[in-house]
């Protein structure tokens, strides 16, 4: 009895019931429903500002309303060269949603193909990418990103794949242990005795069983990717000004931050909503997936 | 115990191999060369004359071990940008970086250990929630922000430490050691509340309890020493990370280390100074992560035992997982 | 009149534990477990007693409470006094109560895998106990450890050793070596020997049987197999939902049982002698700890069951000096159980 019910493939009995499950404790946790709706207002300004707000309202000099601290028709004050800080932290939303989520995309795309074939082939195959992934790790991964945006030069698109590539290794390691642990499963025996082929059976049963590691390690790293995007831009090695770039905006403002240190703060402040939001989602979706931690 | 100390060193080779070819190879990717700084200054057979000087003429692997060779003779080349070899900027910069960087380790150690074993055992109270709110927060700020923030308030406003530089000794490693330290202060709090929540519903504390032990050395004989586990690993993640802060830490706060003038040879495309300062970070981090395994062989004789009998925990994992 | 005072006054310098009308409550955030309700037990020097029930009966939480270590949150002890050797612990101070713990109540705790300490060694282990309460030396402490070490039948070579190398069975005679390092004048053994192979079970049982004779220690022995019971025990109580339903000595209750519940664990136990006979199974479950019904918490369960049963608070009456029973049925003076009219 207890064989015929392991033999089948749980992401598809199951996928309903365990979506209301992972939801009812996710609901349950407070600080990640704050994060939710956080996120869901972050990227619905990243996703539409573009069409409100006029990109030359963003970047249009006004010398005369320069360095004007924060007021009732300036809300977050005016930079160096006169522009509203405010509308310019907002369109920036829209640079650090496409980089978060681009380059996690970038890590999906090469650290999930690959890590799921070194956990579900084994052997030689598996042992190659897992020491290749730590030499690569070996290297921390800011150094990492900053690197190889030296050498692809820095713009939006090398920065998102630098700081994609830099994170490949975490999820190659993620992904193989996840498969590893799926693998064994017998309704996986039962699927390969259907003669189904490998990659079908890769795509379709394993990876689905896999996904809860995944899916948390998504959330973190947007989280991260907007942290180090931030940072390599605020060290002139990422998004340049006159792009509204959360770290470009405090790259400009370091030169005034003991004059006038709202240039900092309000930018800095944007950086750390949006990653607060990705990182108390990540953790509610941790433990609203894993039963182990229902406390 | 002493086979596995040679054990772990022999396996950091391959490594720290794989890793300088990596960093090598991808810094031929980048468009140029090491004689770009001077291109201007040079005249074409002068630079010509410096590319034979430097091997640039070789195939890659010839030039990377001529590199190496180089490297086991500390030498990593000649910087351009700074007109100096960059193992001598290396030897001048690097003890900046490293007492910022253990510094601030240290200050998550001492701050964060203590902390999070408050919020375990008042797990739910007032106290508890505030550690956990302010570890979430420490962990989604970004540093260098976090670090014009002290600037601000503690230099601006209140005076206390200098905004710049490392001329007045510990007054300017306090903030810079605060801002790296911001990360891991945040993760050890978190790490050390949860497996001190573990630890603290284990039978074995119920049965150290029941001896008599005063609960301060329950708590910190008994308890302690089984939460130090996971504390260990994520601290040992935290070293890399560290050094990694560091280097953007130091351009905030214009602190003379590696940091500082990685950014600028990045910038500059310098890759001698670049590819010999990577270098030297991954070895230095290596090397830290090796001491950190070893301080599990104290912590845990479990693994202590499974040192002694030759295997790795790696080694050991995949034949667990394989049987 | 002043006799039966004196008898009891007697009685009670002669009682190492004795506990009074003691209630613990897990409070949740939303529901309140009401694991013990109100039980009284009086132990005498050198008698063991037997606690009988099934899981969930509130065994452990008596175990606890006699350390005071019922984990709060979420345990709260809603009333009652429990005595050690005429001291109340619930009022004393944790200083007074570390004094009190391992040196004169020690505990044997079910799970040997998980109740010793993984990175220290054994004998550091049983060594603490002995340093806190006898005030000696760590070389005196560690001497004696290994004399206790020995006493339960392991090699003092193996103090060094970690309890990662040993096995289950080993790990039980050191968490009893512990327990009995600074004889104690009351052991607590909470199902010492559930989580062991059988074989190894009739070992420590021979062990701890031994041990006792050695140090005339008072044990309060935890389990749910009667045959344990009628092996070691001078006394035994029946627990069921948090009451103990039927004490006495082990004739008592063994052959002179009254109340239906020990007579459904007695017809639950395979009968060698008549392996035709059917097993009897108590029908249903334990009632949910946090809705117990204000009559007698067997009664659905109870093939005696009686109207009165289901909504009035049962009493305890006495059959004899030792024997009582906690049974709504037997105010009709003619209510007989099957297995008393068996014998």
């Amino acid at each position: 009895m207890k064989k015929g019910n392991s033999a089948i493939d749980p992401a598809q009995v199951r996928r309903r019931s365990q979506l209301a499950e992972i939801w009812r404790n996710f609901r349950k946790n407070k600080g990640a429903m704050i994060g939710l709706i956080l996120i869901i207002i972050i990227i619905t300004i990243g996703a539409t500002v573009s069409f409100w707000i006029d990109y030359d309202k963003i970047v249009a000099m006004n010398i005369r309303e320069r360095l004007q601290p924060p007021s009732a028709e300036h809300w977050f004050g005016t930079d160096e060269m006169g522009r509203d800080l405010f509308w310019r932290v907002l369109y920036g939303t829209r640079y650090s949603i496409a980089v978060g989520f681009v380059a996690v995309m970038v890590s999906l795309a090469i650290g999930i193909p690959v890590g799921a074939v070194a956990g579900y082939f084994g052997g030689k195959i598996e042992n190659l990418i897992m020491r290749g992934a730590d030499i690569f790790a070996a290297v921390p991964g800011v150094l990492m990103a900053m690197v190889i945006v030296a050498i692809l030069g820095a713009n939006v698109f090398n920065l998102m794949l630098a700081i994609g590539i830099a994170a490949v290794p975490g999820f190659i390691r993620t992904t193989r242990a996840a498969v590893l642990t799926v693998k064994n499963e017998e309704y996986i025996e039962a699927i390969r005795a259907l003669g189904k082929s490998e990659p079908y059976i890769i795509a379709r049963h394993v990876l689905p069983n896999c996904l809860s590691p995944i899916i948390v390690r998504v959330t973190l790293r947007i989280a991260g990717a907007i942290i180090s995007a931030s940072s390599l831009s605020f060290l002139g090695l990422g998004i340049e000004a006159p792009l509204p770039e959360w770290g470009a905006l405090l790259n400009g403002g370091n030169k005034f931050v003991m004059t006038h240190p709202y240039l900092t703060i309000f930018p800095g402040l944007a950086i750390m909503i949006t990653v607060l939001a990705f990182n108390l989602v990540g953790d509610g979706l941790r433990d609203a997936m894993d039963p182990k931690l229902k406390r | 115990m002493y086979r596995y100390i040679v054990n772990r060193v022999l396996m950091m080779i391959p490594v720290i191999i794989g890793v300088t070819f990596l960093i090598f190879f991808m810094m031929d990717l980048a468009p140029g060369d090491a004689t770009d700084v001077v291109a201007m200054e040079y005249s074409e057979e002068a630079l010509q004359q410096l590319r034979e000087d430097l091997h640039l003429d070789e195939p890659l692997l010839v030039r990377y071990f001529i590199y190496m060779k180089d490297l086991l003779r500390g030498d990593l080349g000649y910087s351009y940008m700074s007109q100096v070899h960059v193992w001598d900027l290396y030897v001048q910069r690097f003890p900046y970086t490293l007492v910022l960087a253990v510094s601030s380790v240290l200050l998550g150690v001492v701050l964060s250990i203590p902390l999070g074993i408050l919020a375990a055992k008042k797990n739910g109270s007032l106290t508890d929630n505030a550690c956990t709110v302010a570890a979430m927060f420490g962990l989604s700020v970004p540093n260098f922000w976090f670090g014009l923030l002290l600037i601000l308030l503690f230099s601006k406003i209140l005076g206390w430490f200098p905004s710049y530089g490392a001329d007045e000794g510990w007054k300017s490693l306090v903030l810079p050691a605060i801002t790296v330290g911001i990360d891991t202060m945040a993760a050890l709090v978190r790490t050390t509340r949860s497996s001190m929540l573990d630890v603290l519903r284990a039978d074995y504390l119920r049965t150290a309890r029941a001896k008599g032990v005063d609960e301060r050395v329950v708590i910190n004989k008994h308890g302690l020493r089984n939460a130090l586990i996971p504390i260990i690993t994520v601290f040992g993640g935290q070293l890399g990370g560290a050094f990694g802060g560091a280097v953007i830490t130091e351009n905030v706060f214009t602190w003379p280390g590696l940091g500082q003038s990685l950014v600028a040879g990045i910038k500059a495309r310098d890759t001698t100074l670049v590819c010999g300062f990577i270098i030297m970070f991954v070895i230095m981090i290596s090397v830290t992560q090796l001491l950190v395994d070893l301080a599990y062989a104290f912590v845990d004789p479990r693994i202590k035992s499974q040192y002694a009998s030759g295997k790795t925990k790696k080694r050991a994992q995949k034949g667990g997982v394989q049987a | 009149m002043s006799e039966i005072t004196m008898n009891s006054n007697a009685r009670e310098d002669s009682l190492v534990l004795d506990i009074r009308n003691l209630t613990i409550h897990y409070v949740m955030e939303d529901a309140t477990v009401e694991a013990v309700n109100g039980i009284d037990i009086q132990l005498e020097k050198g008698k063991i007693l037997g606690i009988v029930g099934e899981t969930g009966a509130g065994k452990t939480s008596v175990c606890l409470s006699i350390l005071n270590l019922i984990p709060d949150p979420p345990g709260v002890i809603k009333s009652g006094e429990i005595y050690i050797n005429g001291k109340n612990i619930l009022t004393a101070s944790p200083k007074e109560m570390n004094r009190i713990r391992g040196k004169e109540v020690a505990m044997i705790f079910q799970d040997p895998m998980s109740s010793l300490n993984p990175v220290l060694t054994v004998g550091d282990q049983i060594a603490e106990a002995i340093k806190i309460h006898a005030h000696c030396s760590d070389h005196e402490a560690w001497d004696r450890a290994e004399k206790m070490l020995e006493m339960v039948g392991i090699p003092k070579e193996r103090m060094a050793e970690y309890p990662h190398q040993f096995s289950g069975g080993m790990k039980q005679r050191v968490v009893i070596a512990i327990a009995l390092s600074c004889s104690p004048a009351l052991l607590l053994a909470d199902e010492p020997t559930t989580a062991l192979d059988v074989t190894i079970q009739a070992q420590i049982l021979n062990m701890m049987e031994r041990l006792k004779g050695q140090l005339n220690t008072s044990m309060l022995f935890v389990t749910h197999d009667l045959g344990i019971v009628a092996e070691i025990c001078d006394e035994v109580a029946v627990m069921y939902a948090g009451r103990i339903i039927e004490r006495g000595t082990l004739v008592d209750v063994f052959n002179h049982t009254k109340h239906p519940y020990t007579e459904g664990l007695f017809n639950s136990l395979p009968n060698i002698e008549d392996r035709k006979s059917e097993l009897k199974p108590i029908p249903g479950l334990m009632p949910d700890p946090t809705k117990l019904p204000a009559g007698c918490a067997f009664a659905p369960r109870c093939p005696y069951a009686r109207p009165e049963c289901i909504d009035t608070p049962q009493t305890e009456r006495s059959f004899s000096d030792t024997h009582r029973v906690m049974c709504s049925a037997y105010n009709d003076p003619s209510f007989k159980i099957e297995r008393e009219e068996i014998d």
